[in-house]
């Protein structure tokens, strides 16, 4: 089926080449004309700075070729997209292409938003790390989107501070919680990090790497395992730290949180490859003062990381040209070229394995000129990635964790009974919408 | 010829109405009626999902009937929702209006200077979106960031957690007092201007001293406008969302779903589920319609009484 579809394509589009080179030359674009025959034009939602520069490469070199002209609509990230997404959808309106955290592909899957493209860039999968591919599968045969970027988890700290107080970087989260006591008894006014119930991503990532799989399937039955022992040992040592007032327990992204990174109030931060990016910005002062090292660990044995982040490209059912737009998120997501314009104009961090030594990434970011293998470090860390389990209401247990958590941490009280909440919650709502959870 | 137009008009008459009637019943039908109408339908409907709900034909619509309904109701969240915004009203309420009357009275009493400019000043904060003051007084809560806890600090002083507990109440209601005292301000002030002098002048020949005149005279004849503006404060307080939706990320202290509104926002939003957002604001609605325009009803039968009297 999707060669017919591609060679009807490639047909007509032979058929017309020659009336439609001279449209193209002339710089206009058939807007929403007829899509079975001539030039074909996509529309793709995504939130990525500087994507229409990147497209631009597209449109005048392999999309002009191809008579397939992409049109970007910049977008709000995250959840907010996913519910325009869903709601263009409903009307039968949804753009082409979008982009779409790895989190919320099993909802849009599952509200019949995303097509299956596997026909047409099921070859790219050599291109990606097994972990990141099969998020885009969600464990069936068909393939739901073409990975983008990736957030593989790390850490990063104060090189000069750590220094300073005698601090050594933590090789397993024992280790980290005795630096945080440690740095706690040499400069009270001073917190190693802080424990943010604002971001989710963040403690999905952390349970990610203690081995938690927060969504299973059991035949026609989901499992919600957020209460999985795994997780609470997450959840323990957080709630531990919190208690016992070795770190903060005041949320990320804000003006104080900026101030504590900027002064060295806080001097250690649990992050994600893109972190550079947010540091720049929230704490200027502080360029070539910090160091990256991989993610502590469990125990001494094991040497994974979670990913807190990251994207792909999605091609909607709504799309009348599928084969087109399959075809530019697959040259979007692993071209060379249009990677490293994507790393350069964007700043993200390809998911495709090849790029991530080549191009922009031969060099450290600037924040961290200091540490020259940065991104030899980064590809590595990203290879120890652990799998991930998404499920259909990811967003919901998001929000619960948001509130479950937020409250523990500010009564510095027990992450348990949060956790509980939170899984309880998840469960709740799936069983409201009628799907069948396993015990 | 005179027949034709004996005939046409008594149909002109009658039809004209109607007519000049028609643009507002239009856009009424159009953007009032027809939202509401279709947001209370999606209210009794649900999605069910089939299976893993994977793949295309997973999820469809069906008839609730009234269960959106009783799930809101039981929601101990909303409830909760109800109760803060509730304390929140306690305070915003008497103290907003209750500063605006008395800026009012200031401005009109003869011996305040520069009335104009002063009159400006108050009414400013009005002029600033919500979600701008929010954020800005968030700035000044947050210790870290704040000019007052720096001040306070080197003072020596306690420095209270504005976004925790009680004081986080405090905290927005003072967002919501700066912005809106200035405009119930010049509700009460326009109506005190349209006292006639005479009423001063008999009072005064009465021996009435300023006092007496503003609490005897000037608050019992700007009645209707304190009743008006209490009316619409109500309604705010009820519909409170940009002020804790803009604190929120600055604290743990503020969930997701802290006002009912921000409840009905989560669901349809965050949760995607806009069947039960449906029915929460339709119920939000409700109770506003029947808060605000109760209250308007008992001032009314008082007013009815006293003129009575």
């Amino acid at each position: 089926m999707p060669y017919t579809k591609r060679r009807r394509l490639v047909t007509s589009a032979v058929a017309v080449a020659l009336g439609a080179t001279t449209l193209a030359a002339c710089g206009s674009s058939d807007e929403d004309g007829d899509t079975q025959a001539g030039p074909v034009s996509l529309t793709y939602w995504t939130w990525t700075p500087g994507m229409d520069k990147v497209v631009d490469l597209w449109n005048k070199g392999p999309g002009k070729r191809e008579q397939i002209t992409v049109t970007v609509k910049k977008q709000a990230s995250g959840d907010t997209l996913v519910t325009k997404i869903l709601t263009a959808h409903k009307a039968g309106k949804a753009p082409d292409l979008v982009q779409a955290e790895y989190q919320a592909l099993p909802t849009l899957v599952s509200n019949d938003a995303l097509a299956d493209i596997s026909g047409e860039v099921g070859d790219a999968k050599g291109k990606f790390a097994e972990g990141v591919w099969q998020q885009t599968t969600l464990g069936t045969d068909a393939v739901y989107a073409v990975p983008q970027d990736i957030g593989p988890m790390m850490f990063y700290y104060r090189e000069d501070l750590f220094k300073k107080y005698g601090l050594k970087v933590p090789n397993t989260w024992e280790e980290f919680a005795e630096t945080a006591r440690k740095l706690k008894k040499a400069a009270p006014d001073k917190d190693l990090t802080t424990f943010s119930a604002n971001d989710s991503g963040l403690f999905a990532g952390l349970a990610q790497q203690a081995g938690a799989e927060w969504w299973t399937t059991e035949g026609e039955k989901w499992k919600v395992g957020i209460d999985d022992e795994a997780t609470r040992k997450v959840a323990d040592f957080w709630g531990g730290l919190v208690k016992e007032g070795a770190i903060d327990n005041q949320p990320m992204y804000t003006p104080a949180w900026n101030k504590a990174l900027n002064t060295g109030r806080q001097i250690a931060w649990v992050s994600a490859v893109w972190a550079p990016g947010t540091l720049t910005t929230a704490a200027p002062d502080t360029e070539g003062k910090w160091a990256m090292a991989p993610l502590p660990q469990w125990s001494d044995s094991e040497n994974r990381t979670g990913s807190w982040g990251g994207s792909s490209t999605g091609v909607t059912t709504d799309s009348k040209n599928k084969d087109a737009a399959a075809k530019f998120a697959a040259w979007l997501n692993t071209d060379a070229d249009a990677l490293n314009a994507l790393a350069k104009e964007g700043g993200i961090y390809p998911a495709s394995t090849s790029a991530q030594l080549s191009g922009a990434f031969t060099n450290p970011p600037e924040f961290f000129a200091n540490q020259p293998d940065f991104y030899t470090k980064a590809a590595e860390i990203a290879k120890t990635t652990a799998p991930s389990a998404w499920g259909p209401n990811v967003n919901v247990a998001y929000t619960a964790f948001k509130d479950a958590f937020g409250t523990a941490a500010k009564t510095r009280s027990d992450f348990a009974s949060a956790l509980e909440t939170m899984q309880k919650e998840t469960v709740a709502d799936l069983e409201k919408q009628g799907f069948e959870v396993a015990r | 010829m005179t027949g034709t137009t004996a005939r046409r008009r008594p149909y002109g008459v009658k039809g004209a109405p109607y007519a000049f009637l028609l643009p507002a019943t239009v856009l009424f039908l159009l953007f009032f009626a027809l939202p509401i109408g279709y947001a209370v339908w999606l209210s009794f409907r649900k999605v069910e999902v089939s299976g893993l709900g994977l793949g295309s034909g997973a999820r469809k619509e069906v008839w609730a009937g009234l269960e959106n309904y009783t799930d809101a109701l039981t929601d101990s969240e909303l409830l909760d929702g109800a109760l803060r915004v509730l304390g929140y009203g306690c305070i915003v309420v008497p103290v907003m209006l209750g500063l605006a009357l008395l800026f009012a009275l200031m401005l009109d009493s003869e011996k305040v200077r520069f009335t104009p400019v002063t009159r400006l000043a108050i009414f400013l904060p009005y002029a600033i979106p919500g979600v701008v003051a929010a954020l800005l007084w968030g700035f000044l809560y947050l210790p870290d960031v704040s000019p007052f806890y720096f001040v306070l600090d080197r003072l020596g002083l306690p420095q209270p957690d504005l976004l925790d507990g009680g004081p986080l109440y405090l905290a927005l209601s003072n967002i919501a007092v700066w912005g809106g005292t200035g405009f119930n301000m010049i509700v009460i002030y326009t109506s005190l201007q349209s006292i006639p002098a005479e009423v001063y002048e008999a009072a005064k020949l009465d021996g009435a001293t300023p006092l007496q005149i503003a609490l005897r005279i000037k608050i019992p004849m700007v009645a209707p406008s304190l009743v008006l503006t209490f009316f619409f404060s109500i309604i705010a307080t009820l519909q409170v969302f940009s002020e804790p939706t803009t604190l929120k990320p600055l604290t743990n202290s503020v969930s997701t779903t802290w006002s009912p509104l921000m409840k009905v926002y989560q669901d349809a939003f965050g949760k995607g589920d806009i069947h039960a957002a449906a029915a929460q604001a339709a119920i939000i609605a409700l109770a506003t319609l029947v808060l605000s325009f109760g209250f308007l009803r008992a001032a009314n039968r008082r007013s009815k009484q006293e003129a009575a009297r």
